[in-house]
């Protein structure tokens, strides 16, 4: 089991500037100044936040997985880490977190990927790539396809072994565990509360999350 | 009949060096270390739609690995297979660990420049692959998580990461067929995570082949079902990519 890195948060929601609900399959996008805290909670338990960030000042550079991973030398998130880009500036870093655990290698489903992992027919099925890319599309005309890095999953349990293997388990999160993230630098935040019906991730119930946002 | 193309391409790529090029489907590509201590980070292209490209994620989940050898395939982000792994004298290569940033390589090795050092400065993956996709209508923007062919690293229960040291020979080699027709992308430039003093990096080389035709006994085919049906996406994107009337 990894290492748990609890951290309670003094934020009331009360003084929450931003306040909003997700529901499962549906995507948000918001640009955060430095300083701000945004709180994601996973308000009934064991559902996936797959979660993008970007430059704000430069939006060709992406959030890199394997940059933040390699800086911290290890593969999951928890209080502490700094989230970097792919030019390796610091983007975001978790100042709280009752979870203890986020995903950085499983990346976002998408129907491509569901034909491959569980058959032809799961093509029509929604996914989180199709809410990034509905997302960006609307947002803002310099994002293509080949913005859309591996993303953070908050609240998934994706475990490595020692000997190599990875798989997708329930497990970690539970009703109104959340994750605050500081912004760095000026970071647009893009999520896809995740529809996959097809694994345990979601716990075969995709749920809705919450978004707040504290200012400096 | 004579040719003036042969049909077997030879490639040394130097320590530090980089190098793009096309390559169509049914290829093989042999990599082989030439001293022990090798690592070369490779990414790859859809050559008919760049935006299509090596995923990282896709191609773990899909295998349920964390780590890639004979039998893996590389996935692309529309479910396909861009390349196989169909040799392997090693066991273990490194999805996870990323390429060295120009910052990095100065912390680690020490500050040096083409000023001072001529051709002997030490290279970046950062900058290598800067260039190499830029040559190829690409830009950093494009970067994505690498595989380090040679390299071993490992996690433990805790999620830390592990590079381990002597893990690939002198000989060790590994070979990648192509499926689709590819941009590869190389850089032959250290692991971020080899604790190594000195600049670790060695030479490599290359050998291109045309490859046999895939047999329904094939191990990469059929390493899962989910390698077959990214083999059926990618065969039915080749025939829908081919003329109909003439």
């Amino acid at each position: 089991m990894a290492v748990l890195n609890h951290a309670v948060s003094e934020r009331k929601v009360e003084n929450a500037s931003f306040n909003k609900t997700i529901p499962a399959g549906e995507g948000w996008i918001y640009t955060l100044e430095p300083g701000q805290v945004l709180r994601i909670v996973d308000l009934e338990g064991n559902q996936a936040a797959d979660t993008l960030f970007y430059d704000a000042d430069k939006p060709s550079d992406h959030y890199s997985a394997v940059n933040t991973i390699q800086r911290q030398g290890n593969v999951y998130l928890s209080t502490g880490s700094i989230l970097v880009s792919e030019s390796g500036k610091e983007l975001v870093k978790i100042v709280a977190d009752t979870c203890g655990r986020h995903d950085t290698l499983g990346g976002a489903c998408s129907a491509q990927s569901n034909t491959v992992r569980y058959s032809h027919n799961t093509l029509p099925m929604h996914n989180c790539r199709d809410t990034f890319m509905l997302q960006l599309a609307k947002h803002d005309s310099r994002f293509l396809k080949r913005d859309l890095a591996p993303n953070v999953n908050f609240f998934m349990n994706v475990p490595v072994t020692p000997e190599g293997g990875l798989a997708f388990q329930d497990g970690v999160s539970a009703p109104g565990k959340y994750v605050e993230l500081e912004a760095i630098s000026r970071t647009l935040v893009l999520i896809s509360n995740c529809p996959q019906l097809n694994n345990p991730c979601n716990a075969y119930n995709p749920t809705p999350i919450q978004v707040l946002i504290w200012d400096k | 009949m004579k040719t003036l193309s042969p049909s077997k391409i030879s490639k040394m790529i130097p320590a530090g060096g980089k190098w793009s090029t096309l390559i169509r489907r049914g290829k093989q590509i042999t990599f082989t270390a030439l001293e022990e201590g090798a690592n070369i980070s490779l990414l790859l292209y859809n050559a008919n739609d760049l935006s299509e490209r090596y995923n990282m994620p896709d191609t773990l989940k899909a295998q349920h690995t964390a780590h890639l050898t004979k039998g893996n395939v590389l996935m692309s982000d529309n479910g396909r297979v861009l390349a196989s792994i169909i040799e392997d004298s090693l066991g273990w290569h490194d999805p996870l660990s990323g390429y060295t940033s120009r910052v990095l390589t100065n912390q680690k090795y020490g500050i040096t420049t083409y000023q001072n050092e001529r051709n002997d400065y030490f290279r970046s993956g950062e900058e290598n692959f800067a260039v190499e996709l830029f040559r190829n209508g690409l830009t950093p923007r494009d970067l994505m998580p690498v595989v380090n062919l040679f390299s071993k690293v490992y996690c433990d229960n805790d999620g830390n990461l592990h590079y381990v040291t002597n893990h690939s020979k002198k000989g060790d080699t590994i070979t990648l067929r192509t499926e689709m027709d590819v941009i590869l992308v190389l850089s032959n430039t250290p692991n971020p995570l080899n604790p190594a003093a000195t600049y670790p990096s060695v030479p490599v080389q290359l050998t291109i082949a045309d490859a046999e035709p895939i047999q329904e006994n094939d191990t990469c085919l059929n390493h899962r079902p989910e390698n077959r049906r990214a083999f059926e996406n990618t065969w039915e994107y080749i025939l829908l990519s081919k003329g109909g009337i003439q």
